[in-house]
């Protein structure tokens, strides 16, 4: 990005009218893919200048044993769901949760779920790291992942979406090709970045659950229909020009009893739909690569 | 720009926890437990709560006062919840014969001797809710400071009511670095503040934790999420649903926590919602109403 400038120049304006025909395997007109939040948070994470990792003193009960909830019940819970109606995880993980609980990061894999970084811990940012630093946390995150999974991370989504200026020019450099930091399409983009290529996929804020529980305060019924509408939209569009639909996810909240049958719902009615490509993030952005 | 290189060391970066208080452990490859009837514990935990009109302690509980002094406003509309909305609750309750677990502050066991003694009259369960809704808990409290208050509250608790509870649920469920091992030294035989779990389990040091879901509870969906009463009640019934589906399949039983506040589902327009759910849950034959003192017994018989 352009450091101090007004508009820190990630991509050139691309009007969504009039563009080139982006098609999709099988003919399908939507790209669907669901990204799990696999993460760790630490209770007593030492300061940041910049930002508090809770809400409250440490310990935040509260807030540590709801993220807990992920590890111990409800991402074995979501995660049965996914596979019972075909959609494979591309996860956002907190690569330290390959330390602390190896054994979800392994039934992520045995699931054939594709592994992207999202920082170390979700309690640790990176607002004001230096460029050596910086470098530290991505290599530390190709290392960990490759470690746990043999997979080869591609991916970024900075932990707790801190970043610095240099932070899309780095992953690119060394080797990762897609970002989930963007949020201003619904189809894949090119980003301008010093060397090589980097794609940005649309993750998503507005149809995250945390958005639809804690910003827009739904019931899962509300939330459930909500990914209903937006995949209905996308695929009517995606009949012009491929479109991309992510359901990002916390198990700590889409995992919770009251929530996880209506998702289950949602799930089945875009599985059963016949538009959805459900597809991993690294093979929607090749496809997308290849068109390019 | 460069932060401290501390930031970039991970000192507990290990298999399992980064802290020492409890351990690892994931619920669908536990033992499976059974209940002495059905397979769903709901167990309903009612707060009774005295907000003094001065505010204090380390933090301000969640309902207390948000005006200058004096504020008449939320110090009534928080004790209507315990001249009437407890009471409707006690009726709703006896209605399907479900007994319950009443999470109540010392100040209330003493000023409103009446509604305690047909708490317990009804079979209910006292938890230890400390001495008001000044009595908060978090680590700007010191060790000293923080025993004597718990001490307090099961002193003033017993005195008043005649009963020495075994549970305790901490204001907003805050704790400190401390707390386990206070309620332990008090005598506790289990806490409701951690929700990462849908079943108990124990701590490092023998204190079972009894989790009291606050996703779905009155205050997160109504207060917080600012959702009908009709829409909690919907939502605790999925979740009810989804969980006699899951004890099917895994042959474990599940516990579904219903936290209710009299100030906020015990008010005329929402009473019936409550009363519903209730009459809906009791019919079901996988439903079995619990105190948590019973959950816990029950869970502590199988391990």
């Amino acid at each position: 990005m352009k450091e101090g400038a007004g508009d820190p120049q990630l991509y050139d304006y691309a009007p969504y009218r009039g563009r080139q025909k982006v098609i999709w395997p099988g003919g399908k007109t939507v790209a669907v893919w669901v990204a799990p939040n696999l993460e760790y948070y630490e209770i007593d994470p030492p300061a940041h200048p910049k930002r508090k990792a809770w809400a409250r003193p440490h310990p935040d009960v509260v807030g540590y044993s709801h993220r807990d909830h992920s590890n111990r019940v409800s991402h074995w819970r979501m995660a049965e769901v996914m596979s019972k109606h075909g959609f494979p995880g591309s996860v956002s993980l907190s690569v330290a949760l390959s330390q602390h609980h190896p054994e979800v990061v392994a039934d992520g894999a045995a699931r054939g779920w594709e592994f992207f970084s999202h920082g170390i811990y979700n309690t640790r940012y990176t607002y004001e790291m230096s460029e050596d630093q910086e470098r530290a946390i991505i290599a530390d995150s190709i290392h960990t992942v490759r470690e746990a999974t043999g997979q080869t991370i591609r991916g970024w989504l900075a932990p707790a979406l801190t970043h610095t200026p240099r932070t899309l020019d780095l992953i690119a450099e060394m080797g990762l090709d897609y970002t989930c930091d963007l949020y201003h399409d619904d189809q894949v983009q090119e980003v301008k970045v010093r060397s090589g290529r980097l794609a940005s996929i649309p993750y998503s804020l507005e149809v995250n659950d945390h958005y639809g529980f804690f910003v827009y305060n739904m019931s899962g019924r509300e939330y459930a229909e909500t990914l209903i509408r937006q995949f209905e939209r996308l695929a009517v569009e995606g009949e012009e020009s491929g479109t991309v639909m992510c359901i990002p996810l916390h198990a700590y909240l889409i995992g919770q009893p009251h929530r996880i049958g209506p998702f289950e719902e949602a799930l089945r009615h875009i599985a059963a739909d016949g538009r959805a490509w459900i597809a991993r993030a690294g093979e929607i952005v090749d496809a997308w690569r290849a068109q390019q | 720009m460069t932060l401290d290189p501390v930031y970039l060391e991970y000192p507990r970066r290990r298999h399992g926890y980064d802290h020492d208080l409890y351990s690892w452990s994931a619920l669908h490859q536990r033992a499976p437990v059974q209940w002495p009837q059905g397979s769903v514990a709901v167990w309903i935990c009612v707060s009774l709560e005295w907000f003094p009109i001065i505010p204090g302690g380390a933090f301000a509980a969640p309902g207390h006062m948000q005006t200058a002094y004096p504020d008449y406003r939320h110090y009534t509309a928080r004790d209507y919840g315990n001249r009437v909305g407890a009471w409707r609750f006690l009726d709703a309750l006896a209605k399907v014969g479900a007994r319950a677990s009443f999470a109540t502050n010392a100040a209330v066991a003493e000023r409103y001797p009446e509604l305690v003694r047909a708490v317990l009259d009804g079979g209910h369960e006292l938890i230890a809710h400390s001495t008001d809704m000044n009595g908060t808990i978090d680590s700007s409290l010191a060790a000293s400071a923080e025993r004597d208050l718990i001490s307090e509250a099961m002193h003033r608790i017993e005195v008043a009511s005649g009963v020495r509870p075994k549970g305790w649920l901490s204001i907003a469920r805050s704790q400190s670095f401390n707390t386990l091992e206070l309620l332990k030294e008090a005598g506790l035989t289990y806490c409701c503040d951690w929700v990462n779990d849908e079943l108990p389990y124990r701590f490092g040091n023998g204190l079972v934790d009894l989790p009291l879901n606050h996703e779905l509870s009155d205050r997160t969906i109504i207060a917080v999420q600012q959702q009908s009463a009709d829409s909690w009640a919907q939502s605790l019934e999925d979740a009810f649903d989804w969980l006699t589906a899951e004890a099917a399949t895994t042959g474990s039983g599940r516990m579904l926590p219903i936290h209710v506040t009299p100030y906020i589902m015990g008010l005329p327009y929402r009473i019936a919602a409550f009363e519903r759910l209730l009459q809906r849950l009791g019919q079901r034959s996988e439903c079995w109403f619990a105190r948590g003192d019973e959950i816990v017994s029950s869970w502590e018989a199988q391990q």
